[in-house]
């Protein structure tokens, strides 16, 4: 029984990175922009939380470094989409490919340098608790921090006035214009916001759960959480359970092994991949599941007064 | 009218900004092979020698050892060698142009440090008939190209006495990299050692594909430790098996080179290799006309193998029989794989008293009894 409370535990610290990046990239796309260059970012963020780590000691100043980084290198790509027009599948692959080098460039210093030893963390109390302590409450702080980031973007989408703006936004530039919003604004205060989720979610994989620096650390997460937000039809909740559920198949690939269980392994590896290019079918053949969320102006640029 | 071509002109200067940084960047990557210093007039020509790694050389594991090696040929003959090397490189494809290019650029031995890298450098071997090619860990040999391997059997079997002292759960966990013979043999010695101790001793493998993706072999790792290994030991070359160890208070061995300072309370041992004696062996064998193809093997008898910076949690009983085991393969007594051995479906492999050959090491393709599950296969 505690085998299953922690497996789930570490689906839900696999899933965690890929919820916050994921969240970040929903938070873009609902505006109506589209960042191809999610995995750049993170391991631009992924550098230079590490650096910042090491140096410091500090994994809350890390944090902040990371998010910092992943929202300077987001606001380069928005004024360039936002402002200069330029494609946005183009531009995001370009900043997924220059990130990639970047961080191999820059980190080179750091690969292979140790940080301060990493301790389990726990909630006092309720992380006692049988099963529901070891699966949820002896979590990272920034399993937390996933979860009311969540709850944050759910209240802010559906609850206030901003982010019904940012809605029309994503849904009609055009109209939002109209009335009187400063569209490329808050277009790019969306891309910065989720840039820097994004940068919360390389820090986080480099500082914590890696731990340490090496070229190409992030290993596709970024793809992943891009294609979560789809796979999650452009929905806050839903991007986290996806999350979960992804971290979910490759903790369990681990676990049947370790069981004896004869898969191949290989095949079991394929499975989170295998798993959203299903679900993007499933979705994308009723055409009303994608209609209702799907953000009409997404990938598109915005010309004002034309 | 004029607006929209201005526009259309700022977007083609950006994008070819984007192409240039990216252009750049990817130079910046490719300076691992160091352009050959211009060699003074009087010297005799330096013999050039490259190594191509897997990994970062500062990836603290196989890459980094194998860097050792390449440095103490440097140490060794000085002037008389240039040596060069090349980071990161795929196993595949890329391995293959990768070696042609360095046989191009005039080095007389080229070293390949991967099992992967066999088929691409038997490839170029036949183009270069008069440049020497050496390949560790593999199978495939020509007139040209010969093989050298270590013996981290030795290591893990010693491992594996440790392992079996400090276990709690009588569960020890093993992160693969592929199934292949020499990664199931160094399980297979692993779970022995722990068994000459403890017959009790089960272990868990969870295979991650990969010599080297630190957060995969961490999840790998946590994996074990969730399903109730208490000691884990790994054939991936990063230092993120013990640091997951080290976090969860369990233990560890450092594997390639001494990685105690990545998991003080949780490094037991570290499985070391010194590849620099069988290096400058082979610089010796192409300065004096004495090369030709075969296979060698060193072990711990050699020097190439070791097991290093046993940790004092670790109680003397176990220290000694190590240190025994040790001894007895330094002067050949001793054999990990003596008879019977039986495999985990209960098939015996090896008769009572029987020593193994390396004709029957290199074959390894089943787990020895303890260890769960099965080897995974193609088919």
């Amino acid at each position: 029984m505690n085998e299953w409370a922690l497996l789930l535990a570490a689906a839900i610290a696999s899933g965690t990175p890929v919820a916050l990046a994921g969240l970040g990239l929903l938070l873009n796309e609902r505006a109506g922009v589209l960042n191809l260059g999610a995995e750049g970012l993170m391991l631009m963020a992924a550098v230079t939380g590490f650096a910042v780590a090491f140096h410091t000691g500090s994994d809350v100043a890390a944090f902040a470094a990371g998010a910092a980084a992943g929202a300077a290198a987001a606001a380069v790509f928005g004024a360039m989409v936002i402002w200069l027009n330029t494609n946005q599948y183009a531009t995001g692959l370009a900043l997924s490919l220059f990130g990639a080098g970047f961080s191999a460039f820059v980190g080179v210093g750091l690969v292979g340098k140790k940080l301060a030893d990493r301790s389990l963390h726990e909630v006092p109390v309720l992380g006692e608790l049988p099963f529901v302590g070891p699966m949820l409450f002896q979590q990272h702080p920034m399993a937390y921090v996933a979860l009311a980031m969540t709850a944050a973007i759910v209240w802010f989408l559906y609850r206030t006035r901003s982010g019904l703006v940012l809605r029309s936004i994503g849904e009609s530039p055009e109209s939002a214009h109209a009335l009187g919003y400063r569209v490329r604004l808050i277009r790019l205060a969306a891309v910065v916001a989720g840039g820097a989720l994004c940068g919360l979610a390389g820090a986080f994989l480099s500082v914590v759960y890696a731990p340490m620096w090496v070229e190409g650390l992030v290993a596709g997460r970024g793809w992943i959480a891009l294609a979560l937000t789809t796979f999650a039809t452009w929905r806050p909740v839903r991007v986290l359970f996806g999350a979960y559920l992804f971290g979910g198949v490759t903790m369990l690939q681990f676990h049947l092994q370790g069981q004896g269980v004869q898969i191949a392994s290989q095949l079991l590896a394929m499975l989170p991949y295998l798993s959203t290019i299903l679900v993007l079918v499933l979705i994308s053949r009723n055409a009303n599941w994608l209609r209702v969320n799907m953000p009409a102006s997404l990938g598109r640029a915005f010309h004002p007064g034309q | 009218m004029t607006l929209r071509s201005k526009r259309t002109l700022i977007q083609v200067a950006a994008l070819s900004l984007v192409s240039a940084t990216l252009a750049l960047s990817g130079c910046g990557k490719k300076e691992e092979a160091k352009p050959a210093a211009a060699p003074a007039a009087a010297k005799p020509e330096p013999i050039k020698a490259a190594w191509i790694y897997v990994g970062p050389v500062g990836d603290a594991g196989w890459s980094f050892a194998h860097d050792l090696g390449r440095k103490a040929v440097e140490a060794k003959f000085g002037d008389a060698v240039k040596t060069t090397f090349v980071e990161k490189v795929p196993e595949g494809a890329d391995a293959e142009r990768v070696i042609r290019d360095l046989a191009q650029q005039g080095n007389k031995i080229i070293f390949a440090t991967s099992f992967g890298y066999m088929d691409a450098m038997l490839k170029v071997a036949g183009e270069f008939p008069d440049v020497k090619f050496e390949h560790a860990t593999g199978y495939k040999d020509a007139p040209n190209m010969r093989i050298y391997d270590a013996s981290f059997y030795q290591d893990t079997y010693m491992a594996g006495v440790i392992a079996a002292a400090m276990s709690k759960s009588n569960t020890l966990g093993f992160v693969g990299s592929f199934p292949i013979p020499e990664v199931l043999r160094n399980i297979n010695a692993f779970t022995l050692g722990a068994q000459s101790v403890n017959p009790k001793i089960k272990t868990k493998v969870v295979w991650v594909n990969t010599w080297f993706d630190p957060p995969k072999e961490s999840e790998a790792a946590q994996s074990l430790i969730n399903q109730g290994a208490d000691v884990l030991l790994q054939n991936t070359d990063s230092t993120a098996v013990l640091q997951t160890a080290e976090k969860n208070g369990k233990y560890a061995f450092g594997w390639d080179s001494d990685m105690s300072a990545f998991g003080p309370k949780a490094h037991l041992a570290s499985a070391i290799v010194d590849w620099g004696p069988y290096y400058i062996k082979a610089m010796e064998d192409l300065k004096g006309g004495t090369w030709k193809t075969d296979r060698t093997v060193w072990g711990v008898k050699e020097g190439l193998n070791d097991l290093i910076k046993i940790n004092d949690v670790v109680p003397e009983a176990a220290k000694k029989k190590v240190g025994e085991i040790k001894a007895g393969m330094k002067d050949g007594s001793f054999e990990v794989f003596t008879g019977p051995i039986v495999d985990n479906a209960g098939k015996e492999r090896l008769a009572k008293d029987q020593k193994a050959d390396q004709a029957w090491r290199d074959k390894i393709d089943f787990y020895v009894k303890g260890v769960e599950g099965k080897v995974p296969s193609g088919k």
